[in-house]
C-alpha cells in the first residue's frame, strides 16, 4: 500500500490508513475521498524554458534559494528537458558534483507521482540541494533512489515548502555501499498532510550514515518525519538529529527506527529527537525504535518534548530582552543545532536563513 | 536609590517575604545576611520579577520610580541586574550574542543608539582581560559547560558590559575559590561608584572581606531584623544565626 500505487491505480483501498502501524499519525485514506486526476500537461500554464535542463527558467511562485551549475527542474511530474516522469539515473560529474533539483507543484485540483534515481560513482564527493515547493491543493508523491558506489559520499539538504493544503508523501531509499558516506538534513514547514520518509539500506563496512532534520509547523499543519536505517554488517555508524517546533493546532510526527541484524556487530548508531510545543492545541507524537539482533553494539536513542526553559527565559528577560525575543532567541538555538550540523556552507546559510524567517512567523 | 516598604511577597502560595523595609541609597553597598530560608533569594528576584513571586503588599521603588510593575526587561532597561546564584545555561546562543543582544536591547527601551560590533567587541575584550576570561569562551555557548566558578565569572562579566545602576549579587561567593573570589569581587568594587548601588546577598562573610559594605542588615524569617555596620557581619560569623531565630 502506498500513495504512489494508489495515484497510479486510482484503487482508494491503496491508500496508507491508521490501521498500518507505520501510517497511524499520517492518515491518507481517511482524508482522500478521491484521486484527483494525475496532471496533464497541455503546453500552458508553463513557461517552455523551464522544460530545459540547466537554464533559468522558473516558475512565479517560487524560486528556489540554492544555486548549482547543474539544476533539474521537475514542474507538475515534468521532469524538465525531457518531458518524463521516470527518466534515467541522474549521476554525479566528476568535475562538478553539486546538482540542484528543484520540484515545484503549481495549481491545484490534480495529483502527480515521480520517480527519480540519483547515482554517487566511486570514490566521488557530492552535493544535492534539493527544494521542494507548491502553492495549491494537489495531491504529491515523490519518489527518490539514491545510490552510493564504494567510497562515495553525498550530502543531501531537503528544504520543503508545500501549500498548506497539499497532501505530499515523498520516500527516499538509500543504498550505502562499502565505506560511503551520506548526510541528509530535512527542513519542512509541513503541508495539510505531509510524510517525509528515508529508508536507508546501511551495509556497516566503514559506511556512515547522518540523518538529520527539522519541522517548524504552524495553523493546522502536519508534518511526519519517518526515518528506517538497517545496518546490515559490520562496523557501521549512523548519527541522527531530529528537531521540532509546533505551535497553533500543527502536528509533528517522528518515527525514527534503527535495526541492526544480526550479525552487524560494532555498529554504532544514535538517535535523538526534540521537540518544543509552543501552544496548548500543538502535538507531537514520537517513536523512536531500536530494533538490536547483533551482540557488541553501541546504540542509542533520547526523545524530549516539552516547553521553552521558563527559566531560561527569565534569565533572558533580566539582562535585558523582551518576552518575545527570548523565546525567539532560545527557538531559534534550539533548531540551530541541526543548521550547524550541515557541512556545506551555502546550504547552511539557506537553511539558517529560512529557520530565521520560519521562526520569525511563527 | 532603592527603595523597600513593607514588602510582602508569596511562592506557591506560602509567605516568603513578610513586611521587609529597606532603604540602600545610591553610592553605598549593603550586605544581607542570613539563615539558609530566610528569604534572601525570593527578595532577588521579587526584585526582579520573576514569575511565580507574588508581591501581595508593600512597594520597592528605583529613584522614585515603581519597579513591581514593570516587566523583568523593563526593570533590567532601568538599570536593576542580578548576578544569579545558579546561573542558567543558553545552548545555541554564544555568549558574546547573548550579551551583545541584551545591550542593545537594554540601549533601545531607553532610546540609546544601539552599539556597533566593533565597539562592543573592544569593550568585551578588555573586559574579559580585567576578569581573566579567556576569550574564546565567550564565543562559546553562553555557560554551557561552564564550571560553578566560571559561571559566576560570567555573571560579573556580564554585569561589567551591561553597566547597571543597581546591582543585586546573590551568592556570588558560594563555587568559587579564593583566586576567583578575588578577581570577582575587584570586578565587582571596580563598578562602585556614587551613582551606583548594591545589594549583596550572602550566607558567609567571607565575601564580606573582598566587597566591603556600608552597611549589613539580617534578614530572617522575611524580615530585616538587625541592621548594623560592617561589625554585625563579624559578629554573625563568630556567634551564628541562632539569636535571630531560625527560618519560619
Amino acid at each position: 500500500m502506498s500513495l504512489s500505487t494508489a495515484l497510479r491505480t486510482g484503487d482508494l483501498a491503496e491508500l496508507p490508513s491508521r490501521r498500518d502501524e507505520d501510517w497511524r499519525w499520517t492518515d491518507l485514506r481517511g482524508l482522500i475521498r478521491k484521486i484527483p486526476p494525475a496532471y496533464v500537461y497541455e503546453g500552458t500554464g508553463l513557461a517552455p524554458e523551464i522544460m530545459v535542463e540547466g537554464q533559468a527558467g522558473q516558475i512565479d511562485f517560487y524560486r528556489s534559494p540554492f544555486n548549482a551549475n547543474r539544476t533539474v527542474r521537475v514542474s507538475n511530474g515534468m521532469v524538465a528537458g525531457l518531458g518524463l516522469k521516470e527518466p534515467g539515473p541522474l549521476v554525479f560529474d566528476r568535475h562538478d558534483p553539486v546538482i540542484a533539483l528543484d520540484v515545484t507543484n503549481a495549481g491545484g485540483g490534480f495529483s502527480v507521482h515521480n520517480r527519480l534515481t540519483v547515482r554517487v560513482p566511486h570514490g566521488l564527493s557530492a552535493v544535492l540541494l534539493e527544494s521542494h515547493a507548491g502553492n495549491g491543493d494537489h495531491v504529491v508523491s515523490f519518489d527518490l533512489d539514491i545510490d552510493l558506489e564504494e567510497g562515495a559520499s553525498l550530502e543531501r539538504i531537503v528544504l520543503v515548502s508545500d501549500h498548506a493544503e497539499a497532501i505530499v508523501v515523498r520516500q527516499s531509499s538509500v543504498t550505502l555501499a562499502a565505506t560511503a558516506s551520506y548526510a541528509q538534513t530535512v527542513l519542512t514547514t509541513g503541508a495539510r498532510r505531509q510524510r517525509l520518509e528515508t529508508r536507508i539500506a546501511h551495509p556497516g563496512a566503514q559506511a556512515s550514515v547522518r540523518l538529520d532534520g527539522a519541522y517548524l509547523l504552524e495553523a493546522q499543519r502536519h508534518a511526519d518525519l519517518t526515518t528506517v536505517v538497517t545496518h546490515g554488517g559490520v562496523d557501521g555508524t549512523t548519527a541522527q538529529l531530529t528537531k521540532g517546533v509546533v505551535r497553533d493546532q500543527a502536528r509533528g510526527v517522528f518515527q525514527g527506527r534503527i535495526v541492526v541484524e544480526r550479525g552487524a556487530d560494532r555498529t554504532d548508531a544514535r538517535m535523538r529527537h526534540q521537540a518544543l510545543i509552543l501552544s496548548e492545541k500543538a502535538e507531537i507524537d514520537a517513536k523512536p525504535e531500536l530494533l538490536i539482533f547483533a551482540d557488541d553494539v553501541q546504540c542509542a536513542h533520547g526523545n524530549t518534548v516539552g516547553a521553552l526553559d521558563e527559566d531560561a527565559i527569565f534569565y533572558a528577560m533580566q539582562r535585558g530582552l523582551p518576552s518575545d525575543r527570548a523565546r525567539a532567541m532560545l527557538t531559534a538555538a534550539f533548531v540551530g543545532e541541526v543548521i550547524d550540523r550541515i557541512e556545506h556552507e551555502g546550504a547552511r546559510a539557506v537553511a539558517l536563513a529560512w529557520a530565521q524567517q520560519q521562526l520569525g512567523e511563527l | 536609590m532603592l527603595s523597600i516598604k513593607n514588602l510582602h511577597a508569596t511562592v506557591a502560595d506560602k509567605p516568603i517575604i513578610k513586611g521587609l523595609t529597606l532603604d540602600v541609597p545610591a553610592g553605598e553597598v549593603h550586605a544581607i545576611m542570613g539563615p539558609n530560608g530566610a528569604g534572601k533569594s525570593t527578595l532577588s528576584y521579587v526584585l526582579t520579577g520573576r514569575a511565580g513571586y507574588e508581591v501581595t503588599d508593600g512597594t520597592a521603588t528605583l529613584d522614585g520610580e515603581d519597579l513591581l510593575s514593570l516587566d523583568p526587561n523593563e526593570r533590567a532597561a532601568r538599570g536593576v541586574f542580578l548576578s544569579f546564584q545558579y546561573p542558567l545555561e543558553i545552548p545555541g546562543v554564544p555568549a558574546l550574542t547573548f550579551i551583545r543582544a541584551a545591550l542593545n536591547a537594554q540601549r533601545k527601551a531607553r532610546g540609546e543608539p544601539e552599539v556597533g560590533a566593533p565597539a562592543f567587541l573592544k569593550l568585551a575584550r578588555e573586559t574579559a582581560a580585567s576578569l581573566k576570561i579567556d576569550f574564546d569562551m565567550l564565543k562559546r555557548s553562553l555557560n554551557v559547560g561552564f564550571s560553578g566558578g566560571e559561571k559566576k565569572r560570567m555573571e560579573i562579566f556580564q554585569m561589567a558590559m551591561l553597566s547597571p545602576r543597581f546591582l543585586i549579587l546573590d551568592e556570588t561567593d558560594s563555587g568559587l575559590d579564593i583566586d576567583a573570589l578575588k578577581i570577582v569581587a575587584a570586578g565587582v568594587n571596580a563598578m562602585r561608584s556614587p551613582d551606583r548601588a548594591m545589594l549583596v546577598i550572602t550566607h558567609y562573610q567571607r565575601l564580606l572581606d573582598y566587597i566591603k559594605p556600608d552597611r549589613v542588615h539580617v534578614l530572617s524569617a522575611g524580615r530585616i531584623v538587625a541592621s548594623g555596620g560592617p561589625e554585625l557581619a563579624h559578629e554573625l560569623e563568630r556567634e551564628g544565626y541562632d539569636k535571630y531565630g531560625k527560618a519560619a
